[in-house]
């Protein structure tokens, strides 16, 4: 059964997120930034402080009391995210700074595997964290980057993407979710051809994680990343997923405490997984708060957020719709989740984005870490609008209002 | 003719006469709107200042009465207005004095927002240019 909005209660959940009481400029805060922070529930603040409030030691390695309750809460972290994303084991998951941590891992690690003639694929619908990292890698290798295109819709080429896969190609990288224009890409099906020829697949799922609940072993793939501060949970911790076999064979990262099983200045062996990529001392509260988000996410349900997040997305084109000069990026909403890239013709996205600041609404503008994309539609950037959960249809009155009042001052 | 310190007391009072930050924000637009363009073969790769969200390109000439002349023009409204002001102050003055100049004018109309060097658009970046401007020529 499908889920609609009905019955979703947004005043319950938004008593949940006191910073959506604030106000900005003199005005309630309209925070539709979400694609690129998401606000933190009282649930996951009280995790925190409970966290140095009471238990704050180093994990792993003390014997005393403070310790092991450090320990014990952040592997349980590690369990509630490993059961999120239906990881086969606790091992697959290794708790990182975030998405470009991951990504910059496993593409660090790949160094050993490429030689020249290999060739890596990348989606043109990338943010630069998901492109810099296997351009480092090429340079060092010798490897080719191709580049699979995107179409006028903002979607992805699934012809080229045939053309350009071949037996050297080594990896692909796809986002689950676009950033800067919120396509959902068909990564069921690029993950299915890739592997026909031997390639295997890193997902980005830094935007699609606060939307959608994936399911790492029915994708099938190989790799897949996340970001906490994405999903209700705070800055600098996320997650990498990698299949046990492929982790296994992955040369650490970074090299210091915590990931060794004995050292001597002859030779250092490596710990297990999931700690032969977790060096020093990691993000504890983090770890355990992100944990905390997730649980608090999926109290709320999956399916109920991406519903309601729908008729959000609906209500908010159609009013972006009333504006004669407006242009929307990126694919219908059927097809995307919960972002509008947008411009006003005549209008520079700096602009519009300035003034609505003005009136107590956050929103991103420019390029969103997607050079090529802005590249691709020629155009400076955009002004992107973001909804989580937590948002209302009269907010996006609220947003339109001061949309037609910006229009008004710079037309 | 005017120097720095008269021309930044009369943006101040010409600004403090504002009640709100949308008259101020009009009246920037409305300057962005009427700055003289800068000439089309000066908008280069070369002229434009790095690190903001918009466009910016400054040229700067030396008239005949030994000051600088500034251009510039962006693709963003805002920016132009905010640039419109740095001009009007900074235009047809010798090197030394735009070296020498201070710029807390800034926060006194209001504009502190865009002063914070994490803000895109780049304020910071453009002073330091026209103060660059100077810095070459007085050593011309």
């Amino acid at each position: 059964m499908i889920k609609t909005a009905e019955g979703f209660n947004v005043e319950k959940i938004r008593n949940d997120f006191p910073i959506l009481n604030r106000k900005v400029n003199g005005r309630n805060l309209v925070y539709f930034d979400n694609a690129a922070t998401s606000q933190t529930p009282q649930q996951v603040i009280d995790c925190i402080v409970d966290y140095y409030q009471n238990y704050n030691a180093n994990i792993h390695r003390g014997v005393h009391a403070l310790s092991q309750e450090a320990t014990e809460a952040y592997e349980n972290a590690r369990r509630i995210v490993q059961r999120h994303f239906n990881a086969k084991d606790f091992k697959e998951i290794i708790l990182t700074s975030g998405t470009t941590h991951s990504i910059n891992l496993v593409a660090s690690g790949y160094e050993k595997f490429m030689t020249a003639g290999d060739e890596v694929l990348v989606s043109g619908l990338e943010h630069h964290s998901n492109i810099v990292p296997w351009q480092m890698l090429c340079e060092k290798t010798g490897a080719q980057l191709k580049v699979l295109a995107m179409t006028e819709e903002g979607v992805l080429d699934m012809q080229s993407f045939e053309d350009l896969l071949n037996f050297k190609t080594k990896l692909v990288m796809v986002n689950h979710v676009s950033n800067a224009l919120g396509t959902i890409n068909p990564i069921e099906d690029i993950i299915e051809k890739a592997h026909a020829v031997g390639a295997k697949v890193l997902v980005d799922g830094a935007q699609a994680t606060p939307h959608i609940k994936p399911d790492v072993q029915a994708l099938d793939v190989d790799y897949y990343t996340c970001s906490a501060h994405k999903i209700c949970g705070p800055t600098g911790v996320g997650m990498l997923y990698g299949k046990q076999e492929l982790l296994e064979e992955l040369p650490p990262y970074q090299g210091g405490g915590e990931m060794i099983d004995q050292v001597s200045f002859e030779k250092t062996t490596y710990a297990g997984l999931p700690n032969k990529f977790e060096a020093g001392t990691p993000n504890i509260c983090g770890g355990i708060a992100f944990g905390k988000a997730l649980d608090y996410m999926n109290s709320i349900g999956f399916e109920s957020i991406a519903a309601y997040e729908q008729d959000l997305l609906d209500y908010a084109t159609q009013r972006l719709n009333e504006f004669d000069n407006i242009i929307i990026y990126g694919p219908n909403t059927d097809a995307k989740t919960a972002v509008i890239s947008f411009n006003f013709q005549g209008l520079h996205p700096y602009d519009v984005g300035t003034l609505v600041d003005k009136m107590g609404i956050a929103v991103r503008t420019g390029h969103h870490c997607a050079q090529p994309i802005m590249e691709f539609f020629k155009i400076p950037g955009t002004i992107r609008a973001s909804f989580s959960f937590y948002n209302t249809k009269a907010e996006i009155d609220l947003f339109i209002e001061a949309l037609q009042k910006a229009n008004s001052m710079l037309l | 003719m005017s120097s720095i310190v008269e021309k930044q007391n009369e943006v101040v009072d010409e600004f403090s006469m504002f009640e709100d930050w949308m008259q101020r924000y009009e009246y920037m637009i409305e300057l962005g709107k009427s700055l003289p363009l800068i000439d089309e073969r000066y908008k280069t790769d070369d002229n434009i200042i790095k690190g903001c969200q918009s466009r910016v390109w400054v040229h700067a000439d030396m008239n005949d009465n030994d000051k600088i002349e500034f251009t510039a023009d962006s693709d963003a409204i805002i920016t132009k207005g905010i640039i419109a002001i740095l001009i009007r102050v900074f235009s047809d003055q010798t090197p030394k004095e735009i070296l020498e100049a201070n710029t807390d004018f800034i926060d006194e109309i209001g504009l502190k927002e865009h002063l914070s060097p994490t803000r895109a658009n780049g304020l910071v970046s453009m002073i330091k240019q026209l103060k660059m401007y100077a810095l070459a020529y007085s050593k011309a």
